[in-house]
């Protein structure tokens, strides 16, 4: 919205491209943050109907990463399919990123009530497990291409390290019977 | 006989006691603030007058005599505004749109700069008689950025090569070390450790001789801005932008190739020639083409940034290897 406004505006600086570029994947990652809160937010201070805006929070999130890679496809590779392939294959940040981009995909799409019912809830929840990989490799693709400044990609990892440690200890804790580490009224997510 | 009952008045619409007694101050604040929107205005007016400068609006000293050098390209040239607002100085930020800001109330004056090493005229004299030198001349020269963009800026000062002449090297003097100011307090990128500081670049001999090599102290007809590496920096457009050092103090002369600060952060991905060659990518990212600001499409990058005329320094050399 704002990035519009100031396109409009003619207000993006010097390499606008490149602005459009960092503040579309900035807000990606935001928005998988966010998305990735709400579990750990919605158990810890018991307000389940949190949950609700977890997939607008999650479409968000693909919404953003839809346009990053349209910026990058069209913006920076005039949709110059040989190039294209080339960075895929031969830069690592790149191949990272877009593989978090693609696991994203089936992610969208299956997010309806009609999917979450035809998969049903089990498989439908192992199948959208695969944010937590696509979130990694977005950290990863941040830390990747930066020259020498890691401090935001490093904010975003350790935040995602933090939401991902308390699914493990979540996790471990049922497993080894733990009750305590265990919200009462869990239930996997 | 009607006698009414009560008010018309509606309790709602009785002005709670409090701000009835405050009522003089109420007003009274109004004139203030009345008083001060207007003076503000005024006093806006008077001190920047909408003018349109010719050179871009930098404000800086213009600089006088300049001769034109057969060494600048035609090509359009981007306006002041982007080149003054996009930086890449690590020393203020590692956002490229904060040094303007930050680099404000950078003191470049005194300035001194310290040339020693393997020189008969070792001394530090004040940037202002470095300028005075030689005649200055606008070079309008390309500038890459190993991050791929690029820039057509009016340069102004004159080849370094005037400058080690009057320095005498001894025959010692293999390489030229250049070092940016270390000042923690004005540069508060400094205080954090993303790059080693001070920053330090460097030119082999015949490099630093060659006559494009640009001894910097202006761009825009004036003098340079702080964002930009005022007061003094060096322009080697056949370089990566980061091989031209910014804010100079020291010039050395040395025996050995300099240790450059971004050769030294990441040896694999940034050597010590860093020309700009579009058949050798960075490990991360391809370098065959770059972004002029201002235009949509990418456009190729060129060997050696269009300057082939350095071509013959490099005879003998694997590229690939002397990134």
């Amino acid at each position: 919205m704002r990035l519009g406004w100031k396109a409009y505006q003619q207000d993006l600086g010097a390499n606008p491209i490149e602005v459009i570029t960092h503040a579309t994947g900035d807000w990606t990652m935001r928005f998988l943050l966010i998305t990735l809160s709400i579990t750990p937010l919605r158990k810890l201070t018991k307000q389940p109907w949190l949950i609700r805006f977890r997939r607008m929070f999650g479409l968000f999130a693909f919404f953003y990463v839809s346009l990053h890679f349209l910026t990058y496809i069209w913006l920076d590779k005039f949709f110059n399919v040989h190039d294209m392939l080339a960075d895929v294959l031969k830069r690592k940040f790149i191949t990272v990123g877009f593989t978090g981009f693609v696991l994203l995909i089936p992610l969208a799409i299956t997010s309806t009530t009609g999917w979450i019912r035809r998969l049903g809830g089990k498989r439908w929840q192992s199948l959208h497990r695969l944010v937590y990989v696509s979130a990694i490799a977005g950290v990863i693709h941040y830390l990747w291409l930066v020259k020498a400044d890691m401090t935001k990609p490093l904010e975003y990892g350790f935040i995602l390290f933090v939401l991902l440690g308390y699914r493990l200890a979540v996790s471990l804790g049922a497993k080894f019977g733990q009750k305590a580490l265990i919200p009462a009224e869990q239930t996997p997510q | 006989m009607l006698i009414k009952k009560g008010s018309d008045i509606k309790w709602s619409e009785v002005t709670p006691q409090r701000i009835y007694l405050d009522r003089r101050k109420f007003l009274a604040g109004m004139a203030v603030a009345g008083t001060t929107a207007a003076a503000g205005l005024g006093v806006r007016n008077l001190i920047s007058p909408p003018v349109v400068r010719a050179d871009g609006g930098s404000g800086l000293a213009p600089i006088p005599g300049l001769q034109k050098s057969p060494f600048s390209t035609t090509e359009k040239i981007t306006p002041f505004k982007d080149v003054s607002n996009y930086n890449n100085y690590y020393e203020f930020s590692t956002d490229k749109y904060e040094p303007a800001g930050l680099a404000k109330n950078f003191r470049t004056s005194p300035w001194k700069v310290t040339i020693d090493g393997h020189v008969k005229k070792k001394q530090v004299l004040d940037v202002d008689e470095i300028i005075k030198m030689a005649p200055p001349e606008e070079r309008i020269y390309r500038h890459r950025c190993v991050e791929g963009w690029s820039i057509v800026v009016p340069w102004i000062g004159f080849s370094l090569s005037e400058l080690i002449k009057r320095a005498e090297p001894l025959d010692k003097a293999k390489f030229v070390e250049f070092t940016t100011i270390l000042d923690m307090r004005q540069m508060p990128g400094q205080r954090t450790n993303v790059l080693d500081w001070p920053y330090v670049e460097g030119l082999r001999m015949d490099e630093a001789m060659h006559p494009l090599a640009l001894l910097c102290f202006g761009m825009y007809g004036a003098a340079l801005p702080n964002q930009d590496g005022a007061p003094l920096r060096m322009v080697v457009p056949w370089k990566y932008g980061f091989k031209s050092a910014k804010a100079i103090v020291r010039i050395r002369f040395v025996d050995k190739q300099p240790l450059n600060t971004w050769n030294r952060s990441a040896p694999n991905e940034y050597g010590f020639y860093s020309n700009v060659n579009p058949h050798v990518d960075h490990p991360r990212w391809s370098q065959a083409k770059e972004r002029r600001l201002g235009e949509f499409f990418k456009r190729p990058t060129l060997m050696f940034n269009g300057y082939d005329q350095v071509a013959s320094l490099y005879n003998g050399m694997d590229l690939k290897k002397n990134f």
